[in-house]
C-alpha cells in the first residue's frame, strides 16, 4: 500500500467509519483483559509479603498512572501535528482524549490517596511524584477547559496545542521524579534496564490490567472523536450521510 | 522554507528552549523539592532550626520500643543515627529495619521531637514464602560468616 492511501484515513470522512468498525473490538478486548487482569489480580496472585491484600491496589493504580502520562503523549503529540500541519483530524484526536487522560490521572490520584492512608500513614504528601501527577491532572483539566472556553475551533485549537505540547515538560519529571528526589513513593518496579522486582503472578496480574487499560483507553477515545468529528463537520455532506 | 517548516521548527525550537528552562529551574528547586533529609545532613546542621522538618531514613533494627501510646526508635542512614519520640498511631508499613519518613523538630538533647511519622517502603513485591525463603537464606550466609 502507498503512502497517499494511508492518508486517506487522516479525513475525518473516511476516518468516521473505519473508526466505528473497530471501536467495538476494543472494548471486547478491554473487557477480555479486564476480566482476565481482575481474576488473576484478585485470586491468582498471591498476597504480598510486606503490604498483606492492600497492595492489590497496584493493578489499577499502576495502569491507570502510566496510561495518564502515556495519554498525555499522545495528546501532545496529535496537538503538536495540528498545530504544524494544520490537518482537522489530528486536533479533534487530541480534544478526544483529554478527558480520558483526566480521568486516569484522577484515578491514579485517588486510589494512591487510599492506598496511602493504610500503608504510608498520610492521604496525601507533597513529595515530587504526588505533586508532579497532581499538576498532569491540572494540565488535562486547563487543556479541556482552555478548548472549551474559545468558540472558534481553529483557535481553540492552536491555545490547547500550545498548552498541551508547554505540559510535555511535566511527563519526564513524573517518570524520573522518585529517581531524581528524596520522594515518599517508591521507585519503580518495572524497568527497561533490569528484570522487575516483583512476584511472576502479580506481574501477569497487572500486564493484563494495563493492557485492558489501553485497549478501554482507545475504544472511548475513539468514540470521543467519533461525535466530535460530527459535531465540527455537521455541515458537510458526509455528516449528513453518516446520519442518515 | 515553507511555512509549514517554519511551524514545525517553531514548535520544536520551542519545546527544545522550555526543556532547558525546566532542567534550569528544577536544578535551582533541587533541595526545595525533596521531601526530606537524611540523618547525616541533619548531624551536619542543615535542619532548620526552630522549624518542623522531616528526616528519612531507616528505622534501626532492635531500636523500636513502645510505651504505651509513645514509641522511641532511632532513624539511620546506616552512618548516622537520630533519636525520634512519637506520640500517635503508627502506619502498617512502620517496621524495624525499613524505610521512614519522620516530621518533627530538634529537641535540646538532640532527640526529634516527631509529629508525624509515615512508613517509606520499597519497590518490592512478593509473597510471603519468597520473603521467608529470603530470609532464611540471608540468615545462613550470616552464620557462615560468623562461623
Amino acid at each position: 500500500m502507498n503512502l497517499m492511501q494511508w492518508f486517506r484515513f487522516a479525513s475525518p470522512q473516511s476516518f468516521y467509519p473505519l473508526a466505528g468498525r473497530m471501536i467495538p473490538w476494543f472494548w471486547a478486548l478491554a473487557a477480555a483483559f479486564g476480566l482476565a487482569g481482575l481474576y488473576i489480580g484478585f485470586f491468582v496472585a498471591p498476597t504480598d509479603a510486606q503490604q498483606g491484600e492492600g497492595y492489590r491496589i497496584i493493578f489499577i493504580h499502576v495502569p491507570a498512572s502510566w496510561m495518564s502520562m502515556f495519554i498525555y503523549l499522545v495528546m501532545a503529540f496529535w496537538a503538536g501535528l495540528g498545530l504544524a500541519l494544520g490537518t482537522r483530524l489530528s486536533a479533534m484526536m487530541a480534544q478526544a482524549l483529554a478527558p480520558t487522560g483526566a480521568l486516569m490521572a484522577a484515578l491514579s490520584l485517588w486510589t494512591g490517596a487510599l492506598w496511602g492512608k493504610p500503608m504510608w500513614g498520610a492521604w496525601w504528601v507533597w513529595d515530587a511524584r504526588l505533586t508532579s501527577e497532581l499538576i498532569l491532572l491540572f494540565l488535562y483539566i486547563g487543556f479541556i477547559a482552555l478548548q472549551a472556553a474559545i468558540d472558534d475551533p481553529r483557535r481553540a485549537d492552536k491555545a490547547g496545542a500550545i498548552l498541551a505540547l508547554v505540559g510535555v515538560v511535566n511527563v519526564p519529571i513524573i517518570y524520573f521524579s522518585v529517581k531524581w528526589w528524596n520522594t515518599l513513593h517508591q521507585g519503580s518496579t518495572i524497568n527497561l534496564t533490569r528484570a522487575p522486582s516483583m512476584a511472576q503472578t502479580m506481574l501477569l496480574g497487572m500486564l493484563l490490567m494495563a493492557l485492558a487499560f489501553w485497549m478501554y483507553s482507545i475504544a472511548a477515545a475513539l468514540t470521543r472523536a467519533r461525535a466530535i468529528m460530527l459535531e465540527r463537520e455537521r455541515h458537510t455532506e458526509w455528516v449528513k450521510h453518516a446520519v442518515d | 522554507m515553507k511555512p509549514r517548516h517554519k511551524r514545525i521548527a517553531l514548535i520544536a525550537g520551542g519545546l527544545a528552549s522550555l526543556g532547558v528552562a525546566a532542567v534550569f529551574v528544577l536544578k535551582a528547586l533541587d533541595s526545595n523539592i525533596a521531601l526530606y533529609i537524611t540523618p547525616s545532613a541533619v548531624i551536619a546542621g542543615e535542619a532548620p532550626q526552630g522549624k518542623a522538618f522531616r528526616v528519612g531514613g531507616l528505622v534501626k533494627p532492635g531500636s523500636v520500643e513502645r510505651r504505651g501510646m509513645t514509641t522511641h526508635f532511632i532513624v539511620t542512614d546506616t552512618v548516622k543515627d537520630i533519636p525520634v519520640t512519637y506520640t500517635g498511631i503508627l502506619p502498617d508499613l512502620f517496621r524495624d529495619g525499613k524505610g521512614a519518613v519522620v516530621q518533627g523538630r530538634l529537641g535540646a538533647d538532640g532527640s526529634l521531637i516527631a509529629s508525624e511519622v509515615l512508613a517509606k517502603h520499597d519497590e518490592n513485591y512478593m509473597p510471603p514464602e519468597a520473603k521467608h525463603a529470603i530470609d532464611q537464606a540471608q540468615r545462613a550466609q550470616n552464620g557462615g560468616v560468623t562461623k
